[in-house]
């Protein structure tokens, strides 16, 4: 993974000075909240409903041993002995106070974090594949130009008050496991007919209350000016994008309402006149980043089986390990929903064990991925079981991967100052209730909402579920259909609302239609893709 | 008018308060003027030569667009003052300069510790601006 020189080291001290500068002129009176406001966000600190929200960068959500341990013992220190995993690859601490964040954000410049931008209105932490390196689809390992996009992104003095956030995500593979077109810009790394490395650009996608799906603006920007043209993209929005009502101030706004082809028009205007600009970092900087990806030392010629006699060591391989790239290794997931726990919450504990079992098991790397999950990317097969054991006996070896279970559930109305519901109970309920059932369902992405700016990515599940506010009274909508992917689409919500117990029971006859319907080997999404909303609705409220 | 509490430039200050630039396009001898958030810093290109002052006006100081206003104005040669006027503070005067701000006149005069600090605050940067410092790429290339 990729290692700080002096220059990075130096970027993260200096923040931390800085900050910690503005939090003493904060306390001391000297510094207005109003002013001060933008400066937390961009350090990573939201004021929630009881206390300060610390959100860390996980560049590309890769992380080592090292600052896994650094992470849980932030949280024992600092927070109540728990991390919660973000959809943005990121780590969040819910209970955090303002004098401390400066000594955090010290703790964690020691293993090269940092909370740059992990808030505010400028371009936020750089999201990618969780199976990045070990996939075995990728035309490249899209990590070198997520760093590429990091660098040139932290700290950048035209884009520090943007009309809103900005999030950006990288893949290199044509299955799409970062939801890329539903960020401001994504970018697929892919190759020509020459064999050349270009950047597919897709700009104006995003969730929140008005959810697109991006359009591809370029299908071909050279690799080597990748920078420019995202500078370009960033400058016309800069300039132009709304900032007159902050529902409508993210790209998407801008391109839908220019147009595609107008707001394609404007960036290659702007892209042209940059290219003259020399903005571009040079080719020897991309190679210097990529040699800090280079694949780790794989052993050659060991077996590739897997003992699979013990059933539940079976069905956990079945479910949560990934085909990896290299004959006699695997990429794992580690579940963090375990059945009735808390989405992408990890105790201090197990992110040090995970830590601990990545250094001994896979190269010492960790992924979290945008759902919220944690990954071991290369582990040995002869490996596995006793991974699995060690898992199991520490709660994290739920064998839900991308079942009923696997819910991505934003924090609610039990942590967040904007949700109008809790999300949480709601994950609870149905991941208790349907577990039991989760192995006859199949792959089922549901993800969870507590208000309409869907950080739980509501519209992208395949069944999802918005909470909203009904004359005081917390109120569920089921929306079905959606999904991220190469195949992105956006759910359709079936009609009235549900009581937090009402959600719980459609949630349930949905997957029963499903089940009643399903022909072959259809997955929920197919079923519902060819029979229509009709059926649902029709045993929802018939 | 606010008064300019930082100036990093030797030549002799323009006296005349900037105009708009509808009035700019009008008034054939203006040599200074200013540039409000939504105005485009590019319909100013064809006047450069006779341009010695531009004011950028940071009515709050969360609206972004002046920055890319700045850079714009340098990226295509101008050379005379570019002046940050408004809502300016001390949080994000180190951006501005790297954005090719060369004069300050906060609404606010800025404490000068503080000032002082932030100017000097980041030595290296990742990014080529308009500013002329060398990105840290180029250190780590020579």
């Amino acid at each position: 993974m990729y290692r700080y020189d002096q220059y990075d080291q130096a970027m993260v001290d200096t923040r931390v000075e800085e900050f910690r500068d503005q939090v003493r002129r904060r306390l001391e009176g000297h510094l207005p909240e109003e002013a001060f406001r933008p400066l937390r966000l961009m350090n990573g600190l939201y004021l929630q409903l009881h206390a300060y929200m610390l959100r860390v960068a996980v560049p590309y959500g890769t992380l080592n041993s090292a600052q896994m341990q650094v992470l849980g013992d932030i949280a024992d220190k600092y927070d109540r002995g728990y991390g919660h995993f973000t959809t943005r690859q990121n780590i969040q601490y819910n209970w955090i106070k303002l004098e401390d964040a400066p000594d955090i954000l010290a703790d964690l410049a020691t293993v090269e974090m940092h909370a740059f931008q992990t808030s505010g209105n400028c371009i936020r932490n750089t999201t990618s594949d969780q199976y990045a390196g070990a996939a075995a689809d990728e035309v490249v390992d899209p990590r070198p130009y997520a760093e590429l996009i990091r660098q040139w992104s932290t700290v950048h003095p035209e884009f520090n008050f943007l009309p809103r956030k900005f999030k950006m995500a990288v893949i290199a593979s044509d299955t799409d496991r970062a939801a890329m077109r539903l960020h401001d810009i994504g970018i697929q790394i892919v190759k020509n007919e020459s064999g050349e490395l270009g950047a597919a650009l897709y700009a104006g996608g995003g969730m929140g209350r008005t959810p697109m799906i991006a359009p591809c603006i370029n299908p071909f920007v050279p690799i080597g000016q990748m920078i420019t043209y995202a500078e370009a993209c960033l400058r016309v929005y800069n300039r132009h994008g709304r900032r007159d009502n902050k529902y409508k101030a993210r790209i998407k706004i801008l391109v839908h309402e220019l147009g595609k082809d107008e707001y394609t028009r404007q960036v290659e205007a702007e892209f042209a006149h940059l290219l003259t600009q020399n903005i571009e970092p040079p080719a020897a900087e991309l190679e210097r980043i990529k040699t800090f990806f280079a694949d780790p030392p794989f052993e050659t010629g060991i077996p590739d089986e897997l003992d699979r006699s013990d059933p539940a060591f079976a069905r956990w391989v079945d479910t949560n390990c990934l085909t990896h790239k290299q004959p006699g290794y695997i990429a794992v997931t580690i579940s963090l929903k375990p059945v009735g726990g808390i989405p992408g919450d990890a105790s201090a504990d197990q992110i040090r064990l995970m830590g601990d079992l990545a250094k001994q098991y896979s190269f010492d790397e960790l992924r979290v991925t945008h759902a919220q999950n944690i990954v071991l990317p290369h582990v040995k097969k002869a490996d596995l079981y006793a991974l699995w054991q060690v898992l199991e006996a520490n709660g994290l070896g739920t064998p839900n991967l991308d079942l009923i279970g696997d819910i991505i559930a934003c924090p609610g109305l039990d942590y967040c100052s904007l949700a109008n519901a809790r999300s949480i109970p709601v994950a609870q309920k149905i991941s208790e209730r349907l577990a039991p059932r989760e192995a006859e369902i199949g792959e089922l992405k549901l993800k969870i909402s507590g208000c309409i700016n869907a950080c739980g990515h509501h519209h992208a599940g395949h069944i999802g579920i918005l909470g909203v506010d009904r004359k005081g009274v917390e109120n569920y909508q089921l929306l079905l259909g959606g999904c991220e992917g190469a195949d992105t689409s956006l759910g359709q919500i079936t009609g009235p609302g549900f009581d937090e117990d009402g959600i719980v029971g459609a949630v349930e006859k949905a997957t029963e239609v499903y089940l009643a319907n399903k022909q072959g080997e259809e997955r929920f999404l197919d079923t519902y893709r060819r029979i229509g909303m009709a059926p649902f609705k029709e045993a929802l409220y018939g | 008018m606010a008064e300019v509490q930082y100036r990093f430039r030797d030549d002799e200050p323009v006296s005349d308060p900037g105009v708009t630039v509808d009035a700019f396009g009008e008034q054939t001898n203006a040599a200074a003027v200013r540039l409000e958030p939504g105005d485009d810093a590019r319909d100013l290109l064809p006047h450069l030569e006779r341009l010695r002052l531009v004011e950028v006006n940071f009515p709050v100081f969360g609206d972004g667009r002046g920055y890319s206003s700045a850079r714009i104005l340098r990226e295509a040669g101008y050379s005379g003052e570019l002046r940050a006027v408004g809502q300016v503070l001390v949080d994000q005067i180190a951006l501005m300069r790297r954005c090719g701000f060369d004069a300050f006149a906060p609404d606010q005069p800025l404490e000068p510790t503080d000032a002082e600090a932030a100017f000097a605050r980041w030595a290296d940067v990742y990014q080529p601006t308009t500013d002329g410092r060398a990105p840290i790429w180029a250190k780590r290339h020579g």
